[in-house]
């Protein structure tokens, strides 16, 4: 019930509404909680509201640290 | 799927579980509890206890929303839809197949005739009072913190669109409060369940920011670790909070930076803010009374408080006998522990509440299949223990 997921604004509606693709299927979210939202950007959607908006960013960063810590663990070994 | 499958890859895994070896000093075991229900479920669906070094134990926490719910809470639901045929009960699934008193489900009233409907948001709630003018619609509000702004927006949209038939019956509950709670127990009780740090929840931080868990290290000196719903995620933060335990460090650290900031979603806590208020006091399943753990609809919205319009009133109440939810709740149980876990309770017919949801400790267990490993473990220790003891 907890679940919640990314997802990409595919377009703004009026209302705060938007629509946003589900692994490929559409549906309407709601946007109240997160301001200035853009078409393209990635939002996490919980019981049909968009939560906060994912940072591209940091999502690398974090996969590059995973790298570096399995690369270090290769060696230590 | 961006943001998922690249925190699912087996190379990376593999790398994170060579690095925890490493970590994992021998000699010592590492008490780790994942807080939240939806970690729990990553946890057995993606294996990753068989990632880990054995002497790193995952304990199951309390956060799933249906399992701490307590009984008589639900007991007041049920007699709301049975005493009020007026009125149209809209919940998320899983709290409908929840036992209450007399292991009476929401779904059995409804085949008693109440009226009882699953939706997905609170927004088709809205919807079924626009559409049902002549009823009431009661939203049944249940969740922690991620949960809760949207009910909060509910409210909101009522009385913007003069909507007078809907109202919620808030059991919106806090983490803090009873990650507090879990931490306050006196270590000599038998109630008391020994750990080494947390796995903070994802998605609860991501509207209460990471900032909320300070009191964790400087209170208790235990350190939390934000961690995302990936089993890479997961597996990341085990190894943080293993650094920080090696070193004797209790910090509030944040792994997953893609979604969490330290302070959080503000706007959200805002509206939070304006239409709830703390009660005194809740009951949850397995952790009794805590102060201050969860919200009711301030005053200001009683028009939408179904417990004032209904006049509702709470009765405690026993759970299922012989149901362990409550010690498997505080990570003091696991469900192999439960007389009647995969025997009487199943997922298809839960005794207890931690059956039901996906989120669950006992649905987690049974859908994955780790009870059986875990059995076969126990009896080879057994009747290792039973050869000992005949040498000796
Ligand atoms: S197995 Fe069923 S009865 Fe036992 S603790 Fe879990 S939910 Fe309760």
């Amino acid at each position: 019930m907890c679940l919640a997921i990314p997802v990409q604004i595919t377009e703004l509606l009026d209302g705060d509404r938007a629509l946003a693709s589900v692994g490929g299927v559409v549906r309407e979210i709601g946007t109240s909680l997160v301001d200035n939202l853009e078409v393209g950007d990635y939002v996490i959607l919980h019981v049909g509201y968009a939560l906060s908006r994912l940072n591209e960013e940091e999502a690398q960063e974090t996969l590059r640290a995973m790298e570096e810590i399995g690369a270090i663990a290769g060696d230590a070994r | 799927m961006k943001y998922v499958d690249e925190f699912r890859d087996g190379e990376r895994a593999r790398g994170l579980a060579r690095a925890l070896q490493v970590e994992a000093q021998t000699g010592r075991q590492y008490r780790l509890m994942e807080f939240c229900g939806g970690h729990t479920h990553a946890v057995f669906r993606y294996g990753i206890p068989d990632l880990l070094p054995d002497n790193i134990e995952l304990v199951h926490g309390p956060g799933c929303p249906v399992c701490v719910l307590p009984t008589g809470r639900l007991d007041m639901a049920m007699r709301l839809v049975l005493d009020h045929p007026e009125v149209i009960l809209a919940s998320y699934g899983d709290m409908l197949r929840v036992p209450g008193s007399g292991r009476r489900s929401l779904l059995q009233a409804r085949a008693d005739g109440a009226d009882v409907r699953m939706v997905y948001s609170v927004s088709d709630a809205l919807d079924l009072a626009r559409a049902n003018p002549q009823r009431q619609v009661v939203f049944f509000g249940i969740g922690f913190e991620t949960t809760t702004p949207p009910t909060a927006l509910g409210i909101l949209e009522a009385q913007r669109s003069g909507l007078e038939n809907f109202s919620v019956f808030c059991n919106h509950v806090l983490t803090p409060a009873a990650m507090g709670a879990i931490l306050d127990v006196d270590p000599d009780s038998e109630e008391s369940v020994e750990i080494d740090g947390f796995i903070g929840p994802s998605h609860v931080s991501v509207i209460i920011g990471s900032d909320s868990y300070r009191f964790c290290a400087g209170q208790y000196h235990k350190p939390v670790v934000i961690a995302g719903f990936e089993p890479l995620d997961v597996l990341q933060s085990i190894l943080m909070l293993l650094r920080q335990i090696n070193a004797g460090r209790a910090d509030i650290e944040n792994q997953y930076t893609r979604a969490v900031t330290g302070q959080g979603n503000r706007k959200a806590q805002g509206i939070v803010e304006e239409v709830f208020e703390l009660r005194p006091t809740f009951e949850w399943r397995g952790l009794g009374e805590i102060p201050s753990s969860a919200l009711a609809v301030r005053e200001a919205y009683r028009a939408y408080d179904a417990e004032a319009r209904f006049d509702m009133r709470y009765r405690a109440a026993e759970g299922t006998r012989g149901c362990d939810c409550p010690a498997v709740l505080r990570g003091a149980k696991k469900p192999i522990d439960c007389k009647l876990f995969a025997t009487a309770c199943t997922p298809e017919s839960p005794l207890g509440s931690c059956m039901v949801s996906d989120e669950g400790a006992c649905a987690a267990y049974f859908t994955y299949g780790r009870f059986r490993e875990e059995a076969e473990q126990r009896q080879v220790r057994q009747r290792a223990a039973v050869k000992a003891r005949r040498r000796a």
